[in-house]
């Protein structure tokens, strides 16, 4: 039953896909479209072929950077929503400083960030990943923690229990699937904003880099199969999230 | 302190409700009420009497206005600190991500006890409950009568010597209703702990309690109290001259409190 009812979701969107690739490749080829213009897909698919070993290499320093953003973002967004529940003023203090996280362009903040950390190092834009990140993490844990049904909050009253036992037992066990969905919304952005940082500066490497430098050097092309890797590492990063996030729904359960 | 007759007493207590507007709600007007140790007294009336209120200032879940109320002698506070009652809600309140088990033990684990203790426990407990094949579940995969009897299986996990339940069979349907009510009567025969049992069922009063307190609203206040004496409280009390006798006495008081017949209330 799981299985058809898998493979009925996923077939749908993968025949939409390959009819689309089909209809680009026969509109490139009959129309007689420039590379630079629009390359086909048989022309983005060889140059990722061939530059496979480039494109993976690429693609680990841009999602080491992404992983590191965002363990880093989730940790912090975390356990500050946890403290901030705790104490309302400190909750009530960081509100506007949150709702400014979520507003300013935080890759904006690259060129800051390479000037401070230096122009070698690729710390600027671990940080950039994880203030992106950081801002979902501490909205759903704050969202989660605030779910607690009033029974339990009776129960706990009831048993006369601690502040930490009621965090440790009920709010922060009640708050894990917003948590999980929190990672999964930060990964995209996490990737997203690793790999925008690049255009900025910073140390020659990863998939940002590669592609503006081969749009720079023509090679439209290569800069697609490198936009092609970029789309599949947010894709595994958003595939393991959303992947954790269901396996820890299934092992739960309903209420 | 030694062996004191009242469990709890509850002596001219008003509760008044600020709304939101600036607004009062009169929730309990001079309530006064004894409860013996052992005793079973259920409060009963349509909605918005304040019998749940009343439960909650017992459980010092939300505090008076005016009044005292003591719990073998203490202070509500300090009652519950002590951990003098065991509650139960018309929701199981179950944490979804622990098992059975877990669930039982909870107030255990809060309150320190060592994990063997606690096991030897919840084991007597689901014996009690006749859930031991369902330790490991978890409660998801419990219908809602096997929930209420883990919520009521926790409520009993430290042997307090009061009950407290808010309607707690309220959600459950008529058969299993009645099973979970022969059940509380062997449970509470077995502990000797004394009951204050919220409900909105005139048949379940009669048949649980050594009292039924009957409630009117606005202000909530108490109008009767109808003593019951059965030999025994098993099946064949049920299709008792008696038990019909009370429940006709419950139901003609309610009607008196209220014109135009109880509403909320429910007869069956």
């Amino acid at each position: 039953m799981r299985m058809a009812s898998t493979a009925r979701t996923l077939l749908a969107p993968l025949t939409l896909g390959v009819i689309a690739i089909a209809l680009w490749q026969a509109l490139v080829v009959a129309l007689a479209i420039e590379p630079f213009l629009v390359p086909s897909p048989s022309g983005i698919a060889g140059a990722f072929a061939d530059s496979f070993d480039r494109i993976v290499d690429a693609a680990g320093k841009t999602g080491l950077n992404a992983l590191i953003g965002l363990v880093l973002g989730a940790v912090t967004g975390i356990l500050v929503a946890i403290i901030a529940n705790a104490l309302r003023f400190l909750s009530q203090m960081l509100a506007p400083v949150v709702a400014a996280l979520a507003v300013i362009p935080i890759v904006a903040l690259a060129p800051v960030f390479y000037a401070m950390f230096g122009a070698a190092a690729n710390t600027g834009r671990q940080l950039v990943a994880a203030i992106a990140v950081f801002v979902p993490m501490y909205l759903n844990t704050m969202h989660g923690l605030r779910q607690v049904e009033p029974v339990h909050r009776d129960l706990m009253r009831s048993y006369a229990a601690t502040a930490e036992q009621t965090n440790r037992m009920v709010l922060i066990p009640g708050a894990v699937p917003y948590v999980l969905t929190g990672l999964k919304i930060g990964s995209s952005l996490a990737v997203i904003s690793a790999l925008i940082a690049e255009y900025f500066g910073g140390p020659a490497n990863g998939l940002g880099i590669a592609i503006t430098s081969a749009a720079a050097g023509s090679n439209y092309t290569a800069a697609w199969a490198y936009v092609l890797g970029a789309v599949l590492l947010g894709a595994l990063f958003y595939g393991v999230t959303a992947g954790i996030e269901a396996l820890s729904q299934r092992r739960r359960g309903g209420s | 302190m030694t062996g004191t007759p009242v469990a709890v007493r509850i002596d001219g207590v008003d509760k008044v409700f600020r709304t939101r507007k600036g607004g009062e709600v009169h929730a309990l007007s001079d309530v006064s009420l004894d409860v013996a140790a052992g005793e079973f007294v259920s409060l009963i009336g349509p909605s918005g009497c304040g019998k749940s209120t009343l439960m909650r200032l017992v459980a010092d879940l939300d505090p008076l206005t005016s009044g005292e109320i003591t719990v073998f002698g203490k202070s509500v506070e300090q009652a519950r600190k002590d951990q003098d009652y065991g509650i139960a809600f018309q929701q199981a309140g179950l944490l979804p991500w622990r098992s059975v088990r877990a669930n039982i033990e909870l107030p255990l684990e809060i309150h320190g006890v060592d994990a063997r203790d606690r096991r030897d426990r919840s084991d007597e407990l689901l014996a009690l409950i006749g859930l031991e094949d369902f330790a490991d579940h978890h409660p998801d995969q419990l219908s809602g009568g096997m929930k209420q009897r883990v919520a009521i299986a926790r409520a009993m996990a430290e042997r307090p010597r009061l009950l407290l339940m808010d309607e707690p069979f309220g959600a459950l349907d008529e058969m299993t209703r009645e099973h979970m009510q022969n059940e509380l009567v062997a449970l509470c025969q077995e502990t000797g702990a004394a009951v204050i049992f919220v409900t909105h069922s005139i048949p379940e009063a009669v048949f649980l309690s050594d009292r039924v307190v009957v409630m009117s609203p606005r202000p909530g206040r108490i109008t009767d109290i109808v003593p019951l004496d059965f030999k025994a409280r098993d099946e064949d009390l049920r299709e008792d001259t008696a038990f019909y006798e009370g429940v006709t006495a419950v139901r003609t008081l309610l009607h008196g409190s209220e014109q135009g017949g109880p509403r909320g209330v429910e007869n069956r």
